[in-house]
């Protein structure tokens, strides 16, 4: 009886003594709001030449190069300059928190540029403007020239500290240049950084090249050439310019394709109108056969962990994505969707296959789970294909060509990125023409 | 035939009696309408959230007393008492500077060490990472994560629970919740495939403004792999920091004082 009484009386209490709970399920999706702060130049720094050009103001070129980078993220809002209460000098030394709190900011960077002979040293701090507290502080010596990647470095660093995922800025992007009318393309090898500056060129325009990837190691590209009208797979070291062929095939090989740890290469190789998947080790030579069908099996892709393949073929009549073991076992057909699948590309991530699908004349670029559930059609056009991954596994670099008018002109290739949500889609400004584009992983990890 | 005059005499006498009598009940009574009471509206809490009456606190304590008197207390010696040691080196001047630096602090703004800066501080020492209690660490870990499974289970109840259970009333919660909806900025690179959520339990002033604030899960933080945790739990943290002074009841410090907000961020990525 006692006990029931405590028992009555606790449950009477208990309510009133409880605490609070509140859940919070919604937020605001807005970019978040960021001021970056010019960085310091130190006044017994130098001038630097980039190019023909002499750089005065290099820690404001720097800031420059970081608000872009974190504004086309789309994940951020850098605030306008202009309404900066403080300066630079004293800001990087400790910013007043409340002139940054009245305009709304809730992360801050600032910075200091020091240039002594052939060294450039860059000192960057980012505060949490609302805490009132400094959450990275680092700093980067390099030769001067390097300036534009201290900059992709330092978008790097703010971005994986206010995101929580690896950035991507510090990465470069191989792809197809394309000059010329329609029906005579002149097409050369081309390697830029990913915001489309300091772009070199790696082949002449001689011979058609298409395809190209970066290893993992981001110093050999693997393309398709025409050399001599020879379709085949080529090796290029990019930093030595030496290029080779990849292995001797009585036929063509192309769509070719690193594994993970770089020791293989993956392609397709046709004789006889039917074309199937093969492995090369780079080291031994040794060629194995992967799919052995039929039908046509391309495009072949490899899991981050190296386990599994995904590649798209026509053996069920139409072309569509299957996922089989490393080995060439167990294949699955993993789409089922109307329309055509193809160019499937596995994320860095290891959850998504990134595809391209042809429905009513219509080109998509979408992603789906490894399984072929969730599918998401992320952008549509007219013509657009060959979707990569960028190496955080959050952005997609794809090609778009435009329609050519009655008279065969207006027709264009570009380079476009669109982000996993399927909004932030934005043009990449390249020199020319562009096509087939492929991401690099992060130059410095 | 007199006999008969008089029985109907009679009769009618008795029939005109009988109709004066029962006409008055013919008469049609007007409604019986309660009368009207006047109610003042108050809000529940008001009235439930009394922590208890006089008379049960008393009879709750005396049951307690009792069953503490019945119970068996097994204790753990008092440690033993050590003798102070003598410093094992004779302070430097510098941590001699230190400690006087810290004393005229201390003199000068005795008032202006605000309560947010000292757990802005407190943060600090919790982040501080010893390797050497890694194990430690993966245990709570697990213990955490099948806590932080079951309160996501209890979720959805909880999101059901009624103001009496909350404390606060629906009006009151829908206010406080439109307010930090406001001020949380999603960060928009989570991984959507992991547990997303983040308890914060704060102290509040009277005025809503946050005394105190602490990261329940603050361990997850230096998890390998959870480092998007800890970008979470500051956009959490704020986001209460944005928006204070929250919107609190006039009222009742008491009962929201210590308050407990859970982010959860899984809601809004999965849509």
């Amino acid at each position: 009886m006692k006990k029931l009484i405590i028992l009555f009386i606790y449950l009477f209490i208990s309510p009133s003594n409880a605490l609070i709970e509140v859940d919070i399920t919604r937020g605001n999706l807005n970019p978040l709001p960021i001021a970056v702060s010019p960085l310091y130049n130190d006044p017994s720094s130098e001038t630097i030449k980039d190019g023909d050009q002499i750089i005065k103001n290099i820690g404001e070129e720097i800031s420059k190069i970081i608000e872009i980078n974190l504004k086309r993220s789309g994940l951020f809002n850098p605030l306008k300059k202009e309404s900066f209460v403080q300066k630079p000098d004293i800001a990087h030394i400790k910013p007043r928190f409340e002139d940054w709190k009245l305009i709304k900011a809730q992360a801050l960077v600032t910075g200091k540029t020091t240039i002594s002979g052939d060294k450039l040293r860059t000192e960057f701090r980012l505060w949490d403007v609302v805490a009132a507290k400094e959450i990275v502080a680092l700093a980067f010596s390099t030769t001067p020239d390097n300036w534009r990647r201290v900059a992709h470095i330092i978008s790097d660093k703010i971005y994986e500290r206010l995101t929580g995922e690896a950035g991507y800025f510090d990465t470069r992007i191989i792809y197809v240049s394309e000059t010329g009318p329609k029906t005579q393309r002149y097409k050369k090898l081309a390697i830029m950084d990913q915001d489309g500056e300091n772009v070199k060129y790696l082949t002449l325009g001689n011979e058609l090249v298409l395809t190209p990837r970066f290893s993992p190691t981001n110093q050999l590209v693997t393309y398709l050439s025409y050399f001599r009208n020879l379709p085949r797979v080529y090796l290029l070291d990019i930093e030595t310019g030496i290029q080779e062929a990849v292995g001797d095939f009585p036929g063509m090989t192309f769509a070719p394709r690193f594994s993970p740890d770089g020791k293989k290469i993956i392609m397709s190789f046709a004789k006889d109108g039917n074309s199937d998947i093969y492995t090369m080790d780079l080291d031994s030579r040794v060629v194995e056969k992967i799919t052995d069908h039929t039908s046509i099996d391309t495009s072949p892709s490899y899991s981050p962990d190296g386990k599994f393949i995904c590649f798209n073929s026509d053996r069920s009549g139409l072309q569509q994505i299957y996922v089989m073991r490393s080995d060439g076992s167990n294949v699955k057909r993993i789409t089922f969707g109307k329309g055509l699948y193809g160019t499937p590309v596995w994320s860095p991530r290891g959850d998504l296959i990134a595809f391209t699908k042809v429905f009513k004349g219509k080109f998509y670029i979408g992603v789906m789970r490894a399984d072929g559930s969730g599918e998401r059609l992320l952008t549509e056009n007219f013509y657009q294909e060959a979707p990569s991954w960028s190496p955080n596994g959050r952005v997609l670099i794809f090609y778009r060509e435009t329609k050519t008018d009655s008279e065969g002109k207006g027709f264009s290739a570009k380079l476009w990125s669109i982000d996993l949500t399927g909004y932030n889609e934005r043009l990449i400004e390249t020199e020319t023409d562009g096509s087939d584009p492929s991401w690099s992983s992060l130059l410095s990890k | 035939m007199t006999k008969s005059v008089f029985v109907s005499v009679f009769f009618h006498i008795t029939m005109i009696i009988l109709t004066a009598i029962s006409l008055p009940f013919m008469k049609r009574q007007p409604l019986d309408l309660p009368p009207i009471l006047s109610v003042d509206l108050i809000q529940i809490t008001d009235t439930t959230s009394i922590p208890f009456a006089a008379k049960a606190a008393k009879t709750l304590e005396k049951l307690k007393k009792k069953e503490e008197e019945k119970r068996i207390v097994s204790e753990q010696a008092p440690p033993t008492e050590k003798k102070k040691e003598k410093p094992d080196r004779i302070p430097l001047p510098e941590d001699l500077d230190k400690d006087k630096k810290k004393l005229i602090e201390k003199k000068q703004n005795p008032e202006e060490i605000k309560d947010e800066i000292r757990q802005a501080s407190e943060f600090e020492k919790k982040e501080l990472f010893d390797p050497n209690q890694i194990a430690a660490l993966i245990d709570k870990s697990k213990e955490e994560t099948v806590e932080t499974l079951k309160k996501n289970q209890k979720l959805t109840q909880s999101s059901v629970k009624t103001s009496f259970v909350s404390g606060l009333t629906l009006s009151e919660e829908d206010a406080l919740k439109a307010q930090i909806f406001g001020c949380w900025s999603l960060p928009l690179g989570l991984p959507y495939q992991e547990n997303l959520l983040v308890r914060i339990k704060l102290r509040l002033k009277p005025d809503g403004t946050v005394l105190r604030s602490e990261i329940l899960d603050h361990a997850r933080m230096n998890k390998p792999g959870q480092s998007f945790y800890k970008v979470l739990a500051e956009s959490a943290l704020r986001a209460v920091r944005i928006c204070q002074p929250l919107r609190v009841p006039p009222t009742g410090y008491e009962r929201w004082k210590d308050l407990q907000l859970n982010f959860d961020a899984n809601e809004m990525l999965k849509g």
